[in-house]
């Protein structure tokens, strides 16, 4: 679904990643360690199309991703739900619209889907917070907030960057089991971290590989869980 | 056309997602208001000035004088043979000597109403009227200097064509204005939709994480500036078309080029256009400003 094959990405002259190759395959799990600044969440945005490679080749649901243009890379996205560290929502809008929002923007927002959004909403247990503002969810309300919104389009991949770090341990677990479920559902899963914990906790759960991210290289991390 | 009916009709899930932007709004609004205002007095000036302009070239157009100036008792007889000569010129329709009194009115602007016009040097004067295909001006002041020699042909080119000059750009500065104001809407609803799109980049962002095609980011704003620059000039264009309805002598005749300022007939219909217009440029403007904004980004 997502193959990088020798990708390199540099900014301001400097390469903060090179010679990058992995495939993401469906039903994949996979964990991406690495220190703070190494080049995570460069990476995971290489993955959903934010951003371009400036060496080596990246296919997005098995198109180029130099040859899509902003509408293709627009409706690939929906196909990949993202987890950002700082969630990211419309601050405006209450819990239950920022939720629906990928199926606002893409026309899908009809009965059938609000019957989803509500089963979608009691799944990561915010059916209580549903007419909250984001700015009154606690940390790990946001986290599960933002995951229901990156599956709520059933996509194909899962991107989380860190989105266990602003949460109590009780939290992570929980957000560790909801990724899980996705995973056995079929979804890949990537989960950018560097809570070792929480890929220790992991291997009770899901057959996972970890890869780790230092001097601009992806290593594998050890033994895969 | 279908694209028009979308925008209008909205989708109010797809307006809430960008928040509401309070003072970018009303001053959206007034500044259409107010250019709107502006437009209906330029556009009232330019159909006026091409009104007049068209009068004058029309009517001083067909019409000539032809002045005798003789002695005392040569007149009469010059006068006479002046009309003779006309009745067989082609290209005039008809020739007249003025009565004393008509040449009296004429004058008395200038030298007073009792005026003793016998005791003065007074030259005769004789309106020519001419035909739709007009005379030879050159080849009948030849005529007129062999036959008539007192006589002198004033065809009104002289001082009828800077003034009609005068009218036709009149009537092109009043279009230059409403030009520029259409760009200065254009340039102002450009600058306002940048900084809302710049206030709302963050909401851009997740937008485009979640998977919104610029289209549907773009319409968002599309509509909320084009609905704000219809309403805005729609109320600046009432209120100019009240104003100009009120200017003194708007209603009567077209005596003089400040009292026959304002609309005539169909002409009312006009400044009807300006609201559309309006929208029309704020719409290609709020586009093309979240089209160079959003290409900016990825």
């Amino acid at each position: 679904m997502i193959e990088l094959d020798g990708v390199g990405y540099s900014y301001g002259g400097g390469e903060l990643l090179q010679d990058i190759s992995l495939a993401i395959t469906p039903g994949s799990f996979h964990f991406l360690t690495g220190p703070s600044g190494a080049g995570k969440t460069t990476f995971l945005k290489l993955c959903y199309g934010a951003l371009q490679p400036s060496a080596g080749r990246l296919r997005i649901f098995e198109t180029d991703v130099t040859a899509m243009s902003r509408d293709a890379i627009a409706l690939a996205r929906r196909r990949i739900g993202v987890v950002h560290q700082d969630c990211q929502f419309l601050d405006h809008l209450p819990v239950m619209e920022n939720v629906a929002l990928p199926l606002t923007v893409s026309g899908q927002g009809g009965g059938a889907a609000q019957q989803d959004l509500h089963e979608l909403l009691n799944w990561v247990g915010l059916t209580e917070r549903a007419t909250a503002l984001p700015p009154e969810l606690s940390g790990g309300e946001r986290q599960r907030a933002a995951l229901a919104r990156a599956v709520i389009m059933s996509p194909d991949v899962i991107l989380a960057d860190e989105p266990t770090g602003n949460v109590d341990w009780e939290m992570s677990e929980r957000l560790l089991q909801l990724l899980v479920e996705l995973n056995r559902l079929g979804k890949a899963v990537m989960v950018a971290t560097h809570d070792l914990a929480l890929i220790r906790a992991a291997k009770h759960h899901v057959q996972a590989r970890v890869v780790r991210i230092a001097g601009g290289r992806l290593q594998a991390a050890g033994a895969d869980l | 056309m279908r694209g028009a009916v979308t925008l209008l009709r909205g989708d109010t899930q797809a307006d809430r997602v960008v928040p509401p932007t309070g003072i970018t709004a009303r001053l959206t609004v007034f500044t259409a208001a107010a250019m709107a205002f502006l437009a209906v007095f330029a556009l009232a000036l330019s159909l006026a000035a091409g009104r007049l302009a068209d009068r004058w070239g029309e009517e001083l157009a067909r019409s000539a004088t032809l002045r005798i100036s003789a002695p005392e008792g040569q007149m009469a007889e010059q006068t006479r043979a002046a009309l003779r000569l006309l009745e067989t010129t082609p290209g005039v329709a008809g020739a007249r000597a003025l009565a004393p009194e008509e040449q009296r009115a004429l004058l008395e602007p200038w030298l007073g109403p009792d005026l003793p016009l016998d005791t003065l040097p007074v030259p005769q004067l004789i309106e020519i009227i001419e035909t739709e295909e007009g005379y030879d001006a050159a080849g009948l002041r030849l005529r007129l200097a062999a036959e008539v020699p007192g006589a002198v042909l004033d065809d009104h080119t002289r001082w009828r064509r800077p003034l009609v000059q005068a009218a036709d750009r009149l009537r092109l500065l009043g279009w230059v204005s409403i030009a520029l104001i259409g760009a200065a809407v254009a340039a102002m609803i450009t600058l306002a939709a940048q900084a809302a799109l710049a206030a709302n980049a963050q909401v851009i962002a997740v937008l485009r994480l979640v998977g919104a095609r610029d289209v549907y980011i773009a319409r968002a704003f599309v509509r909320r500036f084009t609905l704000r620059t219809l309403t805005g000039a729609a109320v600046g264009t009432a209120f100019g078309m009240i104003a100009v309805a009120a200017l003194p002598g708007g209603g009567s005749g077209e005596d003089s080029f400040l009292t026959g300022l304002g609309f005539r007939g169909w002409h009312w219909l006009a400044p009807l256009l300006v609201p559309p217009l309006a929208a029309v440029v704020a719409f290609w403007a709020t586009r093309a400003a979240a089209g160079r904004t959003l290409r900016a980004l990825t």
